[in-house]
């Protein structure tokens, strides 16, 4: 294990950000959405991107093999942008894939052996009935241990909520809160898979019911939404249907440089300080499940690496694949104590006017979660936001110096944290 | 006598039996479950099975209503869910299975804590694989 203080080999910049719309599409594959992210990160670039400077490309992806019946997919990505023959390493930790991609690019350039590498993530999940979505996903926990048992990956992450619940004395309103803030974020957000607010989309059903003739739902608020059964399903208690993240189609891309031939690019590129990844047991066999282990040992690399602390960051994209997942996360990064997750996410705290603003994008839970793409769409929201190019969901009232992207595989198997800086 | 090899196949043999093992190791007495022929306290090779009480208490559980396919297979679905548990065994050591004897239509009724004991599923079924699971206790 990795202890101390470790500095990367050379310094790293991100140049340029984009992705694709994320949603269900069903005319387009992997590849089709993979350009489509591509395309949005070139013309990011300030100074332009020729992309025969590009050496080297890492794409994130958990199981296209599953989802698509399409194996060996980095060459592929690396042929429909054009990039023949650079190599091109398909790279999968579950739902981490993508910050891991960004990880081993950030290594291949600090290696010397790279300057400009070009980093993706990618997920076509949508192909798929439900009910083998849910068997794809429960192939990144322990079959052997964990889906004998009849555990699902939502009852995987319910049963963290329910010990959660138990030590804290909790109920399930945290959880909601967790959803009406991600998604009133991603109403933000135009190229979120739900590009609107629960108070939006509970309107717009009460309308709908209305115009056809039905009983319209008694709805006031977004909490009477969320406890209608009706509106809001069980999945595995006590996660409903609005404390899952979607089944989403999209990717994203980042290109990386070494941070002396950043000018050549744009002069306003972002430094990547801090990178740390952990690994952990199975769930079942973790002695407390309501911590990551993983991701506490990432942080505390990436805090470490880049010789900043915790309350020194200034916005998080975090892992809300569940939102038991968020208030977990938030603890785990050292934003709040243990069991105080769940109190700041009661009063506000990570909204985007609080202290410490979680997943302005809409996070996994309002903008999507094709499973090998989000790590690097994290990075699309935190590249926008300390640019100042985050349109309508830029926050305005602080400077936004330093940024936290922290992406989770399976229960929290992995977990890899990175941290951004722009002077 | 040859130990069984450390292997989910064995344990679930076991299981067949009426029987739920862990591995121990023989060098530092630490307890492995699921079962590994590597000790995850010293990382010696030493181990033994040994047979657990099959006692224990809800550490955490999901009532899922939106199943595995082969639990849909079951007869398991929104309106009929089932319980998966993760539990605490009295000899310090976790285990996943499905937890019977409970209201998995009322999860609001079920209890972190509540202590359980072992049973096994489809012991008499020729060429079908035994599963754990557990009851509440008394
Ligand atoms: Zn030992």
């Amino acid at each position: 294990m990795l202890s101390g203080k470790r500095r990367l080999g050379r310094g790293i910049a991100v140049v340029g950000a984009g992705m694709s719309r994320f949603g269900a599409f069903k005319d387009k594959a992997s590849r089709d959405l993979f350009v489509d992210a591509f395309v949005d990160m070139q013309k990011s670039v300030d100074k332009g991107l020729d992309i025969t400077d590009i050496q080297s490309i890492f794409v994130g992806n958990f199981s296209s093999d599953l989802f698509e019946g399409q194996g060996h997919l980095a060459p592929m990505m690396a042929e429909w942008v054009g990039l023949n023959p650079c190599p091109a390493t398909r790279v999968e930790d579950a739902c981490a894939s993508g910050g891991v991609a960004l990880r081993q690019g950030v290594l291949a350039i600090a290696s010397g052996l790279y300057d400009v590498v070009l980093v993706g993530g990618v997920e076509k999940m949508t192909n798929l009935p439900t009910e083998r979505v849910t068997d794809a996903l429960a192939a990144a926990s322990d079959v052997l241990y964990e889906a004998s048992a009849g555990f699902t990956f939502p009852g995987l992450y319910a049963a963290m909520a329910t010990a959660y619940m138990d030590k804290y004395g909790l109920g399930t309103e945290p959880f909601m809160h967790v959803a009406i803030k991600n998604h009133k974020n991603g109403g933000l957000n135009p190229k979120a898979q739900f590009n609107t607010s629960l108070k939006d989309l509970l309107e717009a059903r009460k309308v709908r019911a209305r115009d056809r003739g039905q009983p319209v739902p008694e709805w006031k608020t977004e909490m009477d939404f969320l406890n209608d059964p009706a509106a809001n399903p069980l999945v595995a208690w006590p996660m409903r249907l609005f404390d899952c993240s979607p089944i989403t189609d999209g990717a994203a891309c980042l290109l990386l440089v070494a941070e002396e031939i950043a000018g050549n690019f744009t002069d306003r590129p972002l430094r990547l300080i801090g990178s740390g990844q952990g690994s952990d047991s199975s769930l079942l066999t973790r002695p407390d499940i309501t911590t990551i282990g993983s991701a506490r040992v990432a942080a505390r690399q990436a805090y470490e690496m880049a010789g900043v602390a915790s309350s020194d960051i200034k916005i998080a994209e975090v892992h809300d694949c569940f939102t038991i997942a968020e208030l977990i996360a938030t603890e785990d990064l050292g934003f709040f104590a243990p069991g105080e997750g769940a109190k700041a996410a009661l009063e506000g705290r990570t909204a985007r006017d609080g202290e410490r603003p979680i997943n302005t994008s809409g996070g996994l839970k309002s903008k999507g979660h094709p499973v090998g793409a989000s790590g690097v769409g994290q990075v699309v929201e935190i590249w926008h936001q300390m640019r100042g190019e985050a349109g309508d969901r830029q926050l305005r009232d602080r400077d936004i110096n330093l940024a936290l992207a922290h992406n989770v595989g399976g229960t929290g198997n992995t977990c890899v944290v990175h941290i951004f800086e722009r002077r | 006598m040859a130990e069984a090899e450390f292997t989910a196949a064995a344990f679930n043999r076991f299981l067949k039996e009426g029987k739920l093992m862990a591995a121990r190791c023989r060098g530092c007495d630490s307890l492995a479950l699921p079962p590994r022929s590597l000790c995850p306290n010293c990382h010696g090779s030493d181990m033994e099975w040994t047979p657990l009480k099959g006692t224990g208490r809800l550490a955490a559980f999901s009532c899922i209503a939106v199943g595995s396919t082969r639990m849909v297979q079951e007869g398991y679905d929104r309106t009929n869910l089932y319980c998966s548990a993760v539990v605490d065994l009295d000899e310090g050591v976790r285990v996943s299975a499905q937890l019977l004897g409970v209201e998995a239509n009322r999860p609001e009724t079920i209890r972190v804590g509540t202590p359980l004991k072992a049973d096994y599923l489809d012991q008499d079924e020729e060429g079908k694989e035994a599963a754990l699971a557990f009851r509440p206790q008394g």
